[in-house]
């Protein structure tokens, strides 16, 4: 027995560090490549020989990036934002009410979700300019939250479904009214799946390059997957292959905090104690 | 609290389901009503609709003399314990006390003295900054208590408070349930599946089946001068047992345990009750069997000779199983009882007997006995409709618990 469990440990071990290295390996080998100097990019070396922050610089020096760094949070924020509020609604009634279209509504945006994003690029197009709402923020927001919503409802109504029924209705007789209910009760219990919902949402906007450089034609709303395409090297022969790599690294930081940050509010099981069996 | 009228409630489901039919039934203020019946009879429903948590289809409902059936439950004052507790889980012990005192907008001080008052009321107070994942069954049970009882509502309702206890908790927290409810003296209507709940803790008791109350009584009255088959069946623990009988001429009555007289008083009754039949069913309690060697031959009754198949002492009292030969009791009323019971299985041939006897009685198992049965305590029904034909009788009390040792 004693034995059996080392060894399943051991292997375990093994399997976890395999995946991790496989995942890790490309992480390393970017932020290696933003640490090179253009004179070492392609030595062959995994690890830079004489680490230098000149890359860095360069792109914090280049105010295309910046400003785009400032609309990617921006506009990620607020499609996150928005998202979330509707997705909360509609995933609450989805899960707890009746209603006629209820089915409708579901596999609408299930087809939404499926939609190829491709193909509404161009109609996407015609209608902003026609708008003016091309190379906006809220010309990126827009969209952003069409296909955010149908993963948000869906992930969130599974929550939803989650939480006792009956601690509603306690909530009721308590003398709660339904806002109270769904205010006090409801939304602090479904707060895990909120935020794991927006963490989902807002890697899917802040990972986007699709919509992003093809709604946007200035840095008035560029953001930053779609800015590094614009990078230019210090002459023209020369590829920005260490300013691109730092920049990917300084993308990736956003998200590594915004998880860090909500990770601690997804406590797992925060509902037991409510109801037995 | 109120006094609590149900006027011919009905309660017919968006599915067509008729849950409730036809309930009437006026509680007193501070009275202490039982709602007990098979799974799916529509005690819940009952008691939703008294609590405002489901609409009632037609009649009314007035609380302290107020049509309320429109009222939300915040606005009808009534305060719920629910089975599986409810419990906010984000809350600690304290907050969920606190909660309706909260929503009424009750000043934190008064909120922190009368939750400190109810804690200490339910032992609660070493708790009150625990969460309710972190209770036991019983605590949590008691913080569901507890939250009921802070804001003095009119009435309590509780929706089988005690069944996710395990046996031992549960004759606690029944006591604990019937002290409270004493010393606040707030109405309360309390659902159950359990007969001893049914039958300690309850000022009256409503029977209830597929959604028609059957009888409404103290427990007593129930227990004595059931309304029918299914009554009878259903309240009494190890329940009455029940044969086919036929009625002759001059009072005698034949079952498969033989024949046997009936005392006067019954005899007139059945005549009286006029019964288009002469089949009846015969029903007789446990405890009104007795080992025949206990009693007196001048004390009427009879006797009859069976094999015993098993034979359990308790100490206190003797339960000897006995199967009699014959096709058994059928009627719809019985079918039901053993459905809920789990046991709708007609198994064998004969019928199975349950008999408590006095612990000085000589039966043993295998073996055959002769046993003595109160002729006087009997009642029978009507086989086809299975209302009793004796529920107003006054009986002699001559129960075997009188019996000489
Ligand atoms: N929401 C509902 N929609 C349709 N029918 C329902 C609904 N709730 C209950 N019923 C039906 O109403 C009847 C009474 O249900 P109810 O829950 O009141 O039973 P109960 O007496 O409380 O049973 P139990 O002892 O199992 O809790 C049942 O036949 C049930 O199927
Ligand atoms: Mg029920």
């Amino acid at each position: 027995m004693q034995q059996e469990t080392t060894q399943r440990k051991l292997t375990w071990t093994a399997v976890n560090t395999l995946v991790l290295i496989y995942a890790f390996v490309p992480v390393v080998w970017i932020i290696s490549l933003s640490l090179k100097d253009s004179a070492s990019l392609n030595d062959g070396n995994f690890l830079p020989v004489s680490p230098s922050w000149a890359s860095y610089q360069q792109i914090f020096d280049n105010p295309d990036f910046t400003r785009a760094l400032i609309n990617s949070i921006g506009i990620c924020l607020i499609a996150t934002f928005v998202a979330i509020i509707f997705g909360t609604m509609a995933a609450y009634a989805i899960a707890r009410l009746d209603f006629p279209g209820k089915r409708t509504i579901v596999a609408l945006s299930l087809l939404i979700a499926m939609f190829p994003q491709i193909a509404l690029v161009t109609p996407l197009f015609k209608i902003e300019t026609a708008l003016g709402l091309f190379d906006t923020w809220l010309g990126l927001i827009i969209p952003y939250i069409t296909f955010a919503l149908p993963l948000a409802i869906y992930t969130l109504s599974a929550f939803f479904r989650e939480i006792p029924w009956e601690l509603e209705k306690a909530a009721k007789m308590d003398g709660a009214t339904p806002y109270q209910a769904f205010r006090q009760v409801i939304t602090p219990l479904a707060m895990p799946g909120v935020f794991t919902t927006a963490i989902l949402v807002f890697i899917s906007c802040w990972n986007d390059f699709l919509f992003a450089i093809s709604l946007t034609s200035t840095s008035a709303s560029r953001t930053v997957p779609a800015a590094m395409a614009y990078f230019t090297g210090a002459t023209t022969f020369e590829k920005p292959t260490g300013p691109i790599a730092a920049a990917a690294v300084i993308i990736t930081i956003p998200i590594v905090i915004f998880v860090l940050l909500f990770q601690r509010r997804i406590v797992a099981g925060l509902t037991s104690g409510a109801v037995k069996g | 609290m109120a006094e609590i009228v149900l006027d011919n409630v009905v309660k017919r489901y968006p599915d067509g389901a008729l849950a409730v039919d036809n309930f009437n039934l006026e509680i007193a203020d501070g009275e202490f009503i039982i709602l007990v019946g098979p799974s799916g009879c529509g005690k819940s429903t009952t008691l939703n609709m008294v609590a405002g948590l489901e609409d009632i289809t037609q009649g009314r409902l007035l609380i302290d003399g107020d049509v309320v059936n429109d009222k939300a439950p915040k606005d009808r004052d009534i305060a719920m314990v629910f089975q599986s507790y409810a419990l906010y889980p984000h809350m600690t012990v304290g907050e969920n006390m606190g909660f309706p005192l909260k929503l009424a907008g009750v000043d934190k001080g008064t909120i922190a003295k009368k939750v400190g008052e109810a804690a200490e009321m339910l032992e609660l107070t070493q708790h009150l900054d625990r969460r309710p994942s972190n209770l036991s069954g019983g605590q949590r049970q008691r913080v569901a208590m507890g939250r009921a009882i802070v804001r003095s509502p009119k009435a309590f309702l509780m929706d089988e408070p005690l069944s996710n206890l395990d046996a031992k908790l549960r004759v606690q927290m029944r006591t604990q349930v019937s002290r409270i409810q004493k010393n606040l003296g707030t109405t309360t209507i309390y659902v159950t599946h359990d007969q001893t709940e049914a039958m300690t803790l309850g000022d009256r008791v409503v029977v209830m089946r597929g959604g028609v109350v059957q009888q409404v009584g103290s427990p007593t009255e129930l227990y004595e001068h059931p309304t029918n088959l299914f009554v009878a069946g259903f309240i009494g623990s190890p329940s009455m047992n029940f044969l086919p009988g036929r009625l002759e001429g001059g009072g005698r009555i034949t079952t498969s345990l033989g024949d046997a007289t009936l005392p006067d008083e019954l005899r007139q009754a059945l005549d009286k009750a006029a019964s288009s039949s002469q089949d009846v069913i015969v029903g007789i309690r446990p405890e009104h069997f007795e080992d025949a060697r206990l009693v007196p031959e001048a004390k009427g009754g009879a006797r009859f000779n069976v094999p015993i198949d098993i034979v359990e002492a308790m100490g206190s009292d003797i339960y000897a199983y006995f199967t009699v030969r014959g096709e058994g009791a059928h009627s719809a009323d019985l079918d039901d009882l053993a459905a809920d019971a789990g046991n709708d299985m007609h198994g064998g041939d004969g019928t199975s007997v349950t008999a408590r006897l006095d612990p000085a009685a000589r039966t043993r198992q295998g073996q055959e006995a002769e046993l003595w049965y109160d002729t006087s305590q009997l009642q029978i029904f009507d086989a086809k409709t299975g209302d009793n034909l004796l529920e107003g009788v006054t009986r002699a009390k001559t129960g075997s618990e009188n019996a000489p040792t």
